[in-house]
């Protein structure tokens, strides 16, 4: 036994070395050189960019709208809202007299809304990461009243951006279709203001 | 529950099998040490490795020292984390000026990733530099896989070898791994998950205004290197604090799909390999077999769970499934089919939050953990794992016919029946254990966030998860405290080798005794009655002792969900 310990000491350092060189270092930073040159974009936080181009975003990461004339993403656990620093879920239980509370004031408020329709589920739960970039289409339909009126805008145009936003995966069975919230927003902005 | 949801189960399943076979092989020639096309590139690291190392590849070793070096490497790899989080202040690549980890929270992540659990105490976005993340953390994500895989080679070699004292190198298996299959596919996996938007960047974070004007800071590192050997590991240790489920780790539905492949597929061609080893497949696909049914089981009732919702938002006027915690890019099926993957696996990785699944959708994964995760399982452990259940199994059948048993070969006797029910036991005992001190002391009464039995549920599930290596968590549970960092080190520690040891004195055993031919007496270990008989062995002595903590948390749970009771 002492002599299995004594002959297990000078490979056990020596491969802590090397392979922490290997695989802590080398590895990374290879890939990081590699992924730098070919896919610059996605590496760099798949950031979007306004006309000036001021970074206004990432296409991965959901950020807060409050303003009426925009479309609204879920609630969010992440710090006080979207914080990119600080992701996290509620993790309230599916007896939680917080969770309870929090869904019947979102619900309060979405039903002055769209009196008399059902919430969407995704619209009154916040998202594991707090990040979410994405509604469901149910969700975002359901918000086209208030921002066309918002923006003085016609319902159907507004119907028509959401259904030619709709995002599905590259392979239709793997995940939910869904909505891109700060895509479909830049987009409505496109759209310009008509005179009311 | 959608067609669309149960075609995606169904396809899983598919390419999992699909991939099982080619896995296998791949294994079995690191199994053999046989040439690979790869030895051409990194066969001079690999001898580089050995030389510097002094380690003779070829020198047999006997189970005792096969343990005993791997602990001591183990240790070592253990020692070098806690350093460097300790001191990632003064070490380049700390762009957010973070402080040096917590004795406890340093010991406690260090433990973690070296047991394979990465049981994650920190939010690494507000927590570790750049540095700790690759150094710190992803030399582990690939030395615990290794040596998981490597110990599950030590004990097919038991069942293979005849009257042989050696289990192998642990050296050799260890390095050849980690280069042969680990790297190379890491290398491939995380440049197509930059591809599909995984951040790979030294610089820490990216500012930005947002289309309403405010200030929000994005965090950013080395994700993908991390990431791709988080899965394949099965470690499950994020970048992130909210793992899978933060856009940043898991960015769309096909990365989702990949990174539930990367999770099982080592541990689905393992059992083809041992198959192989001990010279019938059928062997194999009959473990995989009993695995795959209880699987599938698990699904079925969690995704179900999931998609009806929970009933006390229904109730608020929220209408479908119970997406909080969840992203919509997933939505139900894939975020409960993940959930079952993760923790059959003793992967960990969530891309969902476990905490607020209904109840009863919670309650499987839980169950899954206190199996021993050996429904196909982590790299190398689920195998182990289950190769115990299978002695006690044929033992069982023994005694019912009144014969020896056997199984592959070997006669099973009092010595490995008596070490495997000795490596099994470890998990209730520690479990519950630890489960029944901290429903009592105020320092453990202190951590869960949610009240009533879901508050019970967070302390069950974080013990579970920990002895079991497994690292996901109902993650409302506070357990950054010294009281539940120290516990939970230490339960992760007695649940990786505690059950290794005995292991691998089954596997030394074995290894010693003599080829015994199958007779027309010897109890059939390919058919369904042998896959049946798995299946009930696994369900009765790894999930029957939990059943009333089961049901003091989830179970009771429930039926306050469907009464409208809130805590």
């Amino acid at each position: 036994m002492a002599k299995d310990f004594t002959t297990s000491l000078r490979p056990a350092l020596t491969l802590t070395a090397g392979f922490a060189l290997l695989l802590g270092i080398g590895y990374p930073l290879a890939i990081t050189g590699v992924a730098q040159a070919v896919f610059p974009h996605q590496a760099n936080g798949s950031l979007v960019t306004d006309r000036a181009g001021k970074a206004i975003g990432s296409e991965l990461i959901g950020q807060t709208f409050a303003s009426d004339r925009y479309f609204h993403p879920r609630p969010s656990a992440a710090g006080k809202g979207y914080d990119g620093t600080a992701s996290s879920g509620s993790n309230y239980g599916p007896t939680s007299q917080p969770l309870a509370d929090r869904v019947k004031g979102d619900v309060t408020k979405l039903s002055a809304e769209a009196p008399g329709r059902a919430i969407p589920a995704d619209l009154a739960t916040a998202s594991g990461s707090g990040l979410d970039p994405d509604i469901s289409p149910d969700a975002a339909f359901f918000q086209v009243d208030r921002v066309a009126k918002a923006r003085g805008l016609g319902v159907d145009a507004v119907r028509q951006l959401v259904r030619r936003s709709i995002d599905a995966p590259a392979i239709a069975f793997l995940g939910d279709r869904h909505v891109n919230v700060l895509a479909l927003n830049r987009a409505l902005d496109a759209m310009g203001h008509p005179a009311p | 529950m959608t067609m669309q949801g149960w075609t995606l189960i169904i396809a899983f399943f598919g390419v999992l099998l699909a991939l099982t076979k080619p896995m296998g092989l791949w294994l079995h020639a690191l199994y053999e040490g046989r040439r690979t096309p790869l030895h051409a590139l990194l066969g001079p690291v690999e001898t580089g490795f050995y030389r510097l190392a002094g380690i003779d590849p070829n020198e047999e070793q006997s189970w005792r020292r096969y343990a005993v070096h791997m602990i001591v490497f183990n240790a070592a790899l253990m020692a070098f984390t806690y350093l460097i989080l300790r001191a990632q202040y003064v070490l380049p690549l700390d762009q957010n000026h973070f402080a040096g980890m917590p004795e406890h929270l340093a010991f406690n992540t260090a433990v973690s990733f070296t047991t394979n659990t990465n049981w994650q105490s920190y939010a690494g976005e507000s927590t570790l530099s750049n540095l700790s993340q690759m150094l710190g953390l992803t030399i582990h994500n690939f030395l615990s896989a290794a040596t998981g895989i490597a110990l599950a080679f030590a004990l097919f070699r038991g069942f293979a070898r005849r009257e042989a004292s050696g289990l192998g190198n642990f050296w050799a298996d260890c390095t050849r791994i980690t280069l042969y299959l680990l790297l190379p596919v890491s290398v491939v996996v995380a440049l197509a998950f930059v591809a599909c938007g995984v951040p790979q960047t030294l610089a820490a974070s990216a500012d930005i205004t947002t289309l309403e004007g405010v200030k929000q800071t994005l965090a950013l590192g080395p994700v993908a290197t991390q990431e791709a050997i988080k899965m394949l590991g099965t470690n499950g240790g994020g970048f992130f604090n909210a793992n899978s489920a933060h856009p940043f780790e898991n960015p769309t539905a096909l990365t989702n799909f990949a990174q539930m492949l990367l999770i099982l597929c080592i541990g689905s061609g393992l059992t083809w390999t041992f198959g192989r080893a001990v010279g019938n497949t059928k062997q194999g696909w009959a473990i995989l077999s009993a695995m795959m049914l209880m699987l599938i089981a698990g699904v079925a009732v969690c995704y179900s769970q999931e998609a009806a919702g929970n009933p006390v938002l229904h109730h608020l006027g929220v209408a479908g499934a119970n997406m909080e915690g969840k992203e919509v890019r997933f939505g139900a099926a894939a975020s409960a089919l993940f959930a079952v993957v993760t923790t059959a696996a003793s992967c960990g990785a969530v891309d969902a939050m476990h905490d607020s699944f209904t109840a009863l959708g919670g309650l499987i994964p839980l169950f899954n953990m206190q199996l021993g995760e050996v429904v196909i399982g982590g790299v190398g452990a689920g195998i182990y794992g289950f190769l115990l259940f299978a002695i006690l199994a044929v033992f069982v059948a023994g005694l019912m016919v009144g014969r020896t048993p056997e199984y592959v070969g070997k006669k099973i006797e009092a010595r490995e029946v008596k070490l495997s029910v000795l490596a099994i036991a470890v998990l209730p005992l520690v479990i519950l254990g630890m489960t029944a001190i901290s429903s009592v002391l105020p320092a453990g009464l202190a951590g869960p966030l949610n009240k009533g039995p879901h508050g019970f549920s967070e302390i069950l599930y974080a013990f579970t998860s920990g002895v079991a290596n497994n690292g996901s968590a109902f993650a409302g549970l506070t357990a950054s405290t010294p009281y539940y960092d120290g516990m939970l080190g230490v339960a992760m520690w007695l649940g990786r080798f505690f059950i290794i040891v005995p292991m691998l004195a089954v596997a030394g055993s074995l290894a010693a005794k003599k080829y015994t031919p199958a007779t027309a007496g010897s109890f059939p270990t390919t058919g369904p009655l042998w896959i049946g008989l798995l299946v009930g062995i696994v369900l009765i002595l790894g999930g029957l002792t939990f059943l009333p903590s089961l049901a003091l948390g989830p179970i009771a749970d429930h039926l306050a969900m469907i009464r409208g009771q809130l805590f």
